[in-house]
């Protein structure tokens, strides 16, 4: 592993792609190179953050987020608590802001936090001198979840610049959507966002992404489809009515990649719906690269923690 | 008993008065009113190079009591709406109970006689609860002492049963203010429907949500020829639709408040919940869609639709802290700063918005007037004076302002009920 990686971030927080810069954005990703080695080590853990304390708050059922940058914090050594949603203290009718002040007082260096508010990390950041990395925000941002994806592209693709991804399914309600535009077009990616209008947020296309409603034309050609998750709490009311009619409109099938460039990469942020928004044989089949996006995830949070906290020990070493 | 106010610039629309004139008050009235008025044995108040105005009415507030007197009581609330230079306030019936029977409405108003520092007027529900099934008792409420009645912070979605409340009401003579949101349609949304709200990933409210209820409430009141008020609009398309009303004579009056013409859903970046308002802040489009029709007559009234929330309340995340901005204390000094110095308004329009307009739709004949024997409910201002918004100067029991630190220019130095002075500015900075 390369020895003290130029340091050139400066901000406290990680909390959307929106603010960050294009070479922002190449420093993760650089970074993130690096770290992905560790993993593969006899070995897995460098020194780090020693020392140092991170904090996890889940206010969101969560699964591989969470145990994502538990995983990235341990394996940097830092020491790290949980907190999620079923043992919170939202549950006894204390705001987030009590939170924080609290959270404050317990001398903790970096705040992980999951919400179903967006805006949420936000308001935490304004109140803590504490770093705090944004693990997805609402309907607002995911940041890591767009940079592991862009990891991957680019590990996969030796580039990002010129290549065309479509975002399939709810885009609306994602975050992940919203995070992956952001950053994409900063990169140089050609984005093109497909869906139900329902699914669709107003003025989408103002964030530079290209809007389909029919997937054969979105997917036309492109380097890279990502589907997301539809919720099944979504049909029946004014989105779309019925499972059954999204899939037939919007699921990824075999039939329909094959409007894509042959090198395609089938990607998904999870959990998946087999069969729904995703055919099973386009998951596990071979231009999926689902499961490598998990592990680079990991990769993707050390690299952050490092960067976010690490700025603050100048000299950090890996 | 007596008080004469000298030197001042009298701004009465009332009797097209604004020039340099004393006022004499004796009695709780305005008993003289006049050049160089020469009166022995009373006090007196040198309004130089001040504005005398007939005394602000905001027909458009929640003192919250009863129920949440954790965010405010009609003790706190009206000592903000003096410092405010409000002399009369009219109170929304979204309490805890709600204002839709007679003995509620006596509550308000006897408590407003014993600890309020300002005229207490209370606005009855227009269905039982608000729950918008069926009319509330409003004759009994009247005789009580409504003034009007609204199911503020919901629409009656019911157009037979709204139908019903226009042409019932009449009977007494009382305007209905609608809150006009067609809710099916507004859904879940906590600020305006824009790019801004896809960016933040916040729930839309579409203007539309808004307009589809004008339409509705004001064929109604086309087709009843009767009266209509349609509180705190907010968007271009409601101030084309009431000024097409009004070409049509129909009987429709509407307010607006100063949070719609002073902030923009930008104010929202950053997800301070003290910007978070229904209806929501729009656009800078709207904010001059709305200027236009202050200045053309389309908008008759300014109220504040004064919000109080505690700040645990607005401490919750965006999507969770409840709707609502208080208003009293910053009223003035916004309509001043953005609508007079940046001639949108003249002083004596602005007068017009605030005071004597709202008297005249609530059927206020001694207010909003300086007229001889009216009520000595007067408001003097300083419109050149310069001030700091600061939320804990408020009198209010609530903070919930999204203005704090905001330079204005334009201030309330007195204000006078019923010929008693009942907030002076010197005294209190000088606490």
């Amino acid at each position: 592993m390369k020895k003290g990686i130029n340091m050139k971030w400066n901000r406290k927080d990680l909390l959307g792609l929106e603010d960050l810069t294009k070479n922002e954005i190449k420093l993760i990703l650089d970074t993130t190179e690096s770290f992905k080695e560790i993993s593969t080590r006899e070995i897995k853990k460098v020194p780090a953050l020693r020392g140092q304390t991170i904090a996890n708050l889940f206010f969101e059922p969560s699964t591989r987020t969470r145990i994502s940058f538990e995983l990235a914090e341990k394996r940097l050594s830092a020491d790290v608590v949980n907190f999620s949603a079923s043992t919170s203290s939202l549950s006894k009718g204390e705001t987030l802001i009590d939170t924080a002040r609290n959270i404050e007082a317990m001398k903790i260096d970096c705040v992980v936090i999951r919400h179903s508010s967006s805006g949420a990390s936000y308001m935490l950041s304004k109140k803590l001198n504490a770093a705090v990395i944004n693990a997805g925000d609402g309907t607002h941002e995911h940041p890591t979840q767009a940079l592991l994806d862009m990891f991957t592209i680019r590990e996969k693709k030796g580039r990002l610049e010129g290549l065309k991804v479509a975002i399939v399914g709810d885009i609306r309600h994602s975050r992940v959507a919203r995070s992956n535009i952001w950053g994409m077009r900063k990169m140089g990616i050609e984005v093109r966002i497909c869906g139900p209008k329902t699914l669709l947020p107003v003025d989408i296309e103002k964030m530079g992404a290209k809007v389909f409603y029919h997937i054969e034309h979105a997917v036309k050609h492109v380097d890279v489809i990502m589907t997301l998750r539809i919720q099944k709490e979504r049909q029946g009311q004014s989105y779309f009515p019925s499972i059954r009619e999204y899939s037939k409109l919007y699921g990824l099938t075999s039939e329909r990649i094959k409007y894509a460039k042959g090198d395609v990469l089938i990607m998904h942020p999870g959990p998946i719906n087999r069969g729904v928004e995703i055919m099973p044989e386009v998951a596990d089949g071979p231009y999926s690269v689902i499961l490598e996006q998990v592990t680079n995830g990991l990769a993707v949070r050390m690299a952050v923690l490092y960067l976010v906290m690490g700025s603050k020990t100048k000299e950090a070493s890996v | 008993m007596k008080l004469l106010i000298k030197n001042g610039c009298v701004v009465d629309p009332s009797q097209h008065i604004n020039e340099k004139m004393d006022v004499l008050i004796e009695n709780g009235k305005i008993c003289k009113l006049g050049k160089n008025i020469r009166e022995n044995d009373c006090e007196i108040f040198n309004a130089k190079n001040m504005i005398v105005s007939p005394g602000f009415i905001d027909m458009h507030a929640h003192l919250r009591e009863p129920g949440r007197e954790d965010a405010e009581t009609i003790a706190t609330g009206t000592r903000s709406a003096a410092k405010g230079g409000f002399t009369s306030i009219c109170c929304m019936p979204n309490t805890e109970p709600a204002i839709d029977n007679q003995s509620v409405v006596k509550f308000i108003l006897e408590k407003a006689k014993k600890e309020g520092k300002v005229n207490v007027f209370a606005i009855g529900a227009i269905t039982k609860k608000r729950h918008g099934a069926e009319l509330a008792e409003i004759g009994d409420m009247k005789d009580a002492g409504i003034v009007a009645v609204s199911d503020d912070g919901n629409w009656v979605e019911n157009s037979a049963l709204m139908r019903g409340a226009l042409e019932y009401s009449e009977i007494f003579n009382i305007p209905v203010i609608s809150h006009c949101e067609d809710m099916t349609l507004s859904g879940k949304g906590v600020m305006n429907e824009s790019y801004i709200s896809t960016v933040l990933g916040l729930e839309g409210i579409p203007r539309e949500a808004e307009e589809i209820a004008v339409f509705r409430d004001i064929s109604l009141a086309k087709m009843l020829n009767t009266r209509i008020h349609i509180a705190h609009l907010s968007s271009v398309g409601t101030v084309e639709l009431i000024k097409e009303a009004k070409t049509r004579n129909i009987k429709v009056s509407c307010e607006v408040t100063p949070n719609h013409f002073t902030l923009t859903e930008q104010a929202i970046n950053g997800y301070d919940t003290n910007t978070k308002v229904n209806p929501p802040l729009r656009s800078e489009d709207d904010i001059q869609a709305i200027k236009n029709g202050l200045a053309d007559g389309t908008i008759d009234v300014i109220a504040t639709d004064h919000a109080p929330h505690t700040i645990t309340e607005k401490e919750y995340e965006y999507d969770n802290a409840p709707f609502g901005i208080i208003g009293f204390e910053t009223a003035i000094g916004l309509a001043i700063t953005e609508l007079v110095h940046s001639k949108v308004l003249s002083l004596s329009q602005l007068v017009e918005k605030i005071s004597y307009n709202p008297a005249k739709i609530l059927g206020f004949e001694t207010k909003g007037t300086l007229k001889i024997g009216s009520d000595a409910d007067i408001t003097i201002i300083d419109e050149n004076k310069k001030w700091i918004v600061d939320v804990n100067r408020f009198l209010s029991k609530s903070k919930n302002c999204p203005y704090h630190n905001r330079k204005l220019k334009g201030k309330v130095i007195a204000t006078i009920v019923s010929g008693k002075i009942v907030f002076h500015d010197s005294i209190r900075e000088s606490k």
